[in-house]
């Protein structure tokens, strides 16, 4: 708890010292400090992770009837763990920005607030001190996303995110206000003991998939994600989508699976639908961008719609009694979200590299950067890798948890779920091969190929210690990969506290590297194994094909059946890449449509293509209500202009309705 | 445990080494039904072995630009393939280390060799290259959702995702041919032409620039490395038969405790069942004819829809068999 304690206070001393002291060296000293300030907090959430513990305590600050509470149990701790790795290799990559040109009081000093309000939200233990956390952690990350307004974009995006940020909170407020009941405590203790009526559990689980769906990118509440986590600077945008995300995630998992009381089969369906729905959703509107940085905040939309399938598959099997499977799904929940964390950090992070050294974030000027920046290329590659769920990285492993719990799924009693497993299990699996396609564009077009413009051909590589946040999270998910079934192990405890049930049969495998999901006849998977047959056969065919083969190696101009062109412009391009996903699937989703306008023979014009898509979740959820809203505002502003006597009239009309109301109620 | 253990890797290895011996000639059978209904000569039996060797032999030509990517893929191709296809149980079930990866672990590394191929694709920088990738991953996006319903499918049935566990309930149960089954492997032949690049998705032999996907990948190649590229293309052909087979006609296989007779016997009954199968997809390429890239989703779209439906059978037919 002095852990803790010290190092908030480290951070909020830090954030006030840069606030004050304006440009110059105190701003630099930001990053050294919270990344100290992390690895404690994150050390302590790990001991508590792995070994129980942790502390609660009541403060006398805060609301006068309720106090603050703070508390810190398993869960919260293995989402500090997220939080504060996330924490750590984005203030690694902040000490390697340039003092000169990157360094803004506007952003600064509130990077280590955003930090201490997100580890705040994990150990408030009452509505109260949540919201509270809730709101510094949105309003610290909505002045960094509009740190540089300049840009008409970027305060687009962030008074979208206001909008939705509000409207998330407001949500949240409603349940923790159907939680706290008529007697109101808002003790998460007081919650606890009484577990709410049907119709009032139904109506917090609503608000709250609004709440945290608003915050964690849910579609179709997604929308201000893409415009914000883009518009701040990158280790923020790597925050944001690797970390904020799960603290999205940890409410929703704190209310429907602690506060909530025992679920019903039918809470399920709404986070597995929306949850599918956005998984490919997010994915087909990354595949179709040109914008870096927006490709990875559409891939978190994706990432953060997985997350909630498996939570809701976890709620499903848990309301039926089945607690081994509703521990597979929870696992792969958890998993993901920290194996989320690593990869998306790692893809901002090279994102942010890639436009400190290009100055440019659109996919269509990049390319050959493998050549230039060749370790962040490493990098990236691995993440890139993970991301798409390939072995042996760590992606697949909550990927094969998921796949494993979509599996067990038709053994529910409910046909409902019954008939929706195959339906999830297909769609899971198009979201998966269309993150395939999604990285491998991006790299493809940024990293591999010639340089589609100047800057591009003069990059070089980042500072060493930006190189050190990008490589330590690489290695992680490399790591994380080989050994998820011990990852999956030391979820234990935490998945014991939400679901009852732990893996069954976790460690009974043929190695120690074997991750089990039900049992070991079942289904297996042994990342460790496979690797090192890889591996052996890899050093085989190397040393055979040596030994064999000519061994010359000559270099030659390209082939590429017998037209090559000296012109960048001839190879495909980021929109080329998509084009046949466009013709499958953009087709159906957006209504894309190409034009070709093929000038005249004789005509100097040069021929133009050009796609028409339309978005039908902004066009209607979001622009349809705002102009009805207007149009309704308009006409009652022709109220300000009456006379006196037909105000009269109104407040009589209102007086006649209110007193037959009240006499047919009372 | 360690006599086991080793008894284990050396049955793994064989099945490493056969696997390998056998891919060049299953493609060899394909091209020579082609070559005979189509009332050519045709190559030799084993000119899949020859092409290798002169490939080996030629030295490789690099394009200037090309990365260590590109020159590292091939090798990573080739072993990820190699991997995958020795974990199908072949000639026999259960012994070997194909627990170390279910079905769906399976798919994956498949995934991740062709995300490979993709980027080596998109390596150099030309046009040809990258309309190979981005088509391959197309094709991707429609064949995996469907491979992922045929998995679904198989568990409902056997209960189980490992291959070898699958085998063995139906050599236990040869009744249990349903329709559900059928289905299924109709879905799972289409998949697998899509992912072989065979006709009517792909046509192997062609370079025709606008119809070509995998052979646009790979067009930079030259020597050792289309070597690698080239024998990793003839595994998968031998992963996909040894799956279909596996799954849908696992008879003579050797199940878990049999001996070396089982192994033989299982042996024989594993050749014969590939290169039959080698030689039907010779005859269907030839009666096919190669569709339009833009036709691939009505194809991939059988496989899905045969694959839904396989499913809502099974789930009617599980109350009927338990």
């Amino acid at each position: 708890m002095y852990v803790q304690g010290g190092a908030l206070g480290a951070l909020a001393v830090v954030a006030a010292v840069a606030a004050v002291s304006g440009r110059g060296l105190l701003l630099a000293v930001v990053y050294p400090v919270t990344a100290l300030a992390a690895i404690a907090l994150g050390a302590a959430d790990l001991a508590v992770w792995l070994g129980g513990g942790g502390f609660a305590a009541v403060l006398p600050i805060g609301l006068p009837t309720i106090g603050l509470h703070l508390r810190l149990d398993q869960l919260s701790a293995f989402f500090g763990v997220v939080i504060n790795g996330g924490v750590l290799a984005a203030s690694l990559y902040g000490m390697g920005l340039d003092r000169a040109t990157e360094l803004t009081p506007r952003v600064e000093p509130l990077f280590p607030l955003f930090a201490a309000a997100m580890n705040l939200v994990l150990i408030a233990d009452d509505a109260y001190a949540f919201l509270f956390s809730w709101e510094l952690m949105s309003l610290t990350s909505w002045a960094q996303v509009v740190a540089h307004h300049t840009n008409a974009e970027n305060r687009r995006a962030g008074h979208l995110y206001l909008v939705m940020a509000a409207i998330g909170t407001t949500a949240l407020l409603f349940a923790f206000g159907g939680l706290a009941g008529p007697a109101g405590g808002y003790a998460f203790d007081t919650i606890r003991t009484h577990a709410p009526t049907p119709m009032i559990a139904a109506l917090v689980l609503a608000t709250a998939l609004v709440g945290c769906g608003s915050k964690g990118g849910l579609i179709p509440l997604h929308a201000w994600l893409p415009l914000a986590h883009p518009a701040a600077p990158s280790h923020v945008s790597a925050l944001m989508s690797g970390v904020m995300t799960k603290v999205a995630i940890y409410g929703f998992v704190r209310i429907a699976f602690d506060l909530l009381g025992p679920p019903a089969w039918w809470w399920s369906l709404p986070p597995i639908v929306l949850g599918a729905i956005t998984a490919v959703l997010g994915l087909l509107y990354a595949v179709f961008d040109r914008d870096l940085k927006r490709v990875l905040a559409y891939s978190t939309v994706e990432n953060v719609g997985v997350i909630f399938v498996a939570l809701g598959l976890a709620l499903a099997f848990r309301a039926n009694g089945q607690p081994a499977a509703a521990a597979v799904a929870m696992a792969a929940a958890l998993l993901h979200v920290l194996n989320h964390s690593w990869f998306k950090s790692l893809l901002f992070l090279g994102a942010g590299a890639v436009l400190h050294v290009t100055g440019r974030r659109d996919l269509e000027a990049m390319g050959g950067l493998i050549h230039r920046m060749p370790r962040t290329a490493v990098f990236f590659l691995v993440g890139a890798l993970s991301i798409s769920a390939l072995p042996p990285l760590n992606g697949f492993v909550s990927e094969w948890l998921l796949f494993q719990s979509v599996i067990a799924a038709p053994a529910l009693p409910q046909s409902a779920l019954n008939f929706a497993a195959p339906a999830i299990g297909a769609m899971l699996a198009l979201a998966a091969a269309l993150a395939a396609a999604c990285f491998v564009r991006v790299y493809g077009v940024a990293f591999l190929g010639r340089p589609r413009s100047v800057e591009a051909a003069r990059a070089h590589e980042v500072p060493l210690v930006q190189q050190i946040a990008m490589g330590g999270l690489a290695l992680l998910c490399i790591l994380g990969g080989l050994l998820g079934a011990f990852l999956t192990e030391a979820l234990a405890p935490v998945l014991k506290g939400l679901v009852g049930s732990a893996l069954p049969n976790a460690g009974t495998g043929p190695t120690p590297f074997s991750l089990i999901a039900f049992d070991a006849s079942r289904s297996n998977y042994d990342a460790a194994v496979i690797a090192l047959f890889v591996a052996i056969a890899s050093v085989t065919t190397l040393l055979v094909v040596h030994r064999l083969s000519a061994r010359r190696t000559r270099r030659g101009p390209a082939w590429d059946c017998g037209f090559p062109d000296s012109s960048p412009a001839i190879q495909y391009s980021a929109a080329s890449f998509s084009q046949p996903l466009r013709r499958v699937y953009g087709a159906v989703v957006f209504s894309a449509r190409e034009t070709v306008m093929m000038p005249p023979p004789g005509d100097l014009r040069p021929a133009r293509f050009s796609v028409a898509s339309i978005d039908y979740v902004w066009t209607t959820l979001y622009i349809a209500p705002w102009r009805a809203l207007l149009r309704l505002s308009e006409r009652l502003n022709a109220l300000q202009f009456l006379t006196i006597r037909r105000y009269l009239v109104l407040m009589f009309a209102a007086l006649v309705i209110l007193l037959s109301i009240a006499a047919v109620t009372v | 445990m360690n006599a086991d253990l080793a008894i284990q890797f050396l049955a793994q290895g064989a099945q490493m080494f056969l696997v390998l011996l056998i891919a060049p000639l299953a493609v060899g059978v394909v091209r020579r039904v082609k070559a005979r209904l189509m009332r050519r000569q045709g190559a030799p039996l084993l000119q899949g072995y020859r092409d290798l060797a002169k490939l080996l032999r030629k030295e490789s030509v690099l394009a200037e630009n090309a990365s260590w990517l590109f020159r590292a893929a091939p090798c990573l191709i080739f072993a990820l393939t190699w991997v995958a296809t020795a974990l199908v149980p072949s000639f026999a079930s259960g012994l070997m280390f194909n627990w170390a990866a279910d079905v769906v672990a399976l798919v994956a590394l498949l995934g991740a060799a062709r995300a490979l191929l993709a980027l080596a694709g998109m390596d150099v920088g030309t046009s040809f290259g990258g309309i190979g990738s981005s088509r391959e991953m197309m094709i991707a996006t429609l064949a995996e959702p469907a491979m992922m319903l045929i998995v679904l499918t198989l568990a409902i049935a056997a209960g189980t995702t490992r291959l070898a566990g699958v085998a063995d309930f139906f050599i236990a149960e040869p009744l249990a041919v349903r329709v559900s089954l059928a289905l299924s492997l109709v879905a799972l032949i289409i998949v697998a032409l899509a992912e072989n690049a065979r006709i009517p998705v792909d046509n192997p032999v062609t370079h025709l620039e606008l119809t070509m996907v995998h052979e646009a990948m790979i067009l930079e190649y030259s020597g050792r490395h289309l070597a690698l590229i080239e024998a990793a293309s003839y595994l998968k052909l031998v992963l996909y038969l040894s799956l279909l087979i596996c799954l849908f006609a696992p008879f003579g296989m050797a199940p878990a405790a049999a001996g070396i007779g089982g192994w033989i016997i299982g042996l024989l009954a594993w050749t014969a069942k590939l290169l039959a199968g080698a030689a039907f997809l010779g005859v269907w390429e030839v009666s096919i004819a190669k569709m339009r890239v833009f036709r691939l989703p009505d194809f991939l779209g059988i496989a899905f829809i045969f694959g839904f439906l396989a499913i809502l059978l099974a789930f009617l037919t599980r109350g009927a068999v338990q």
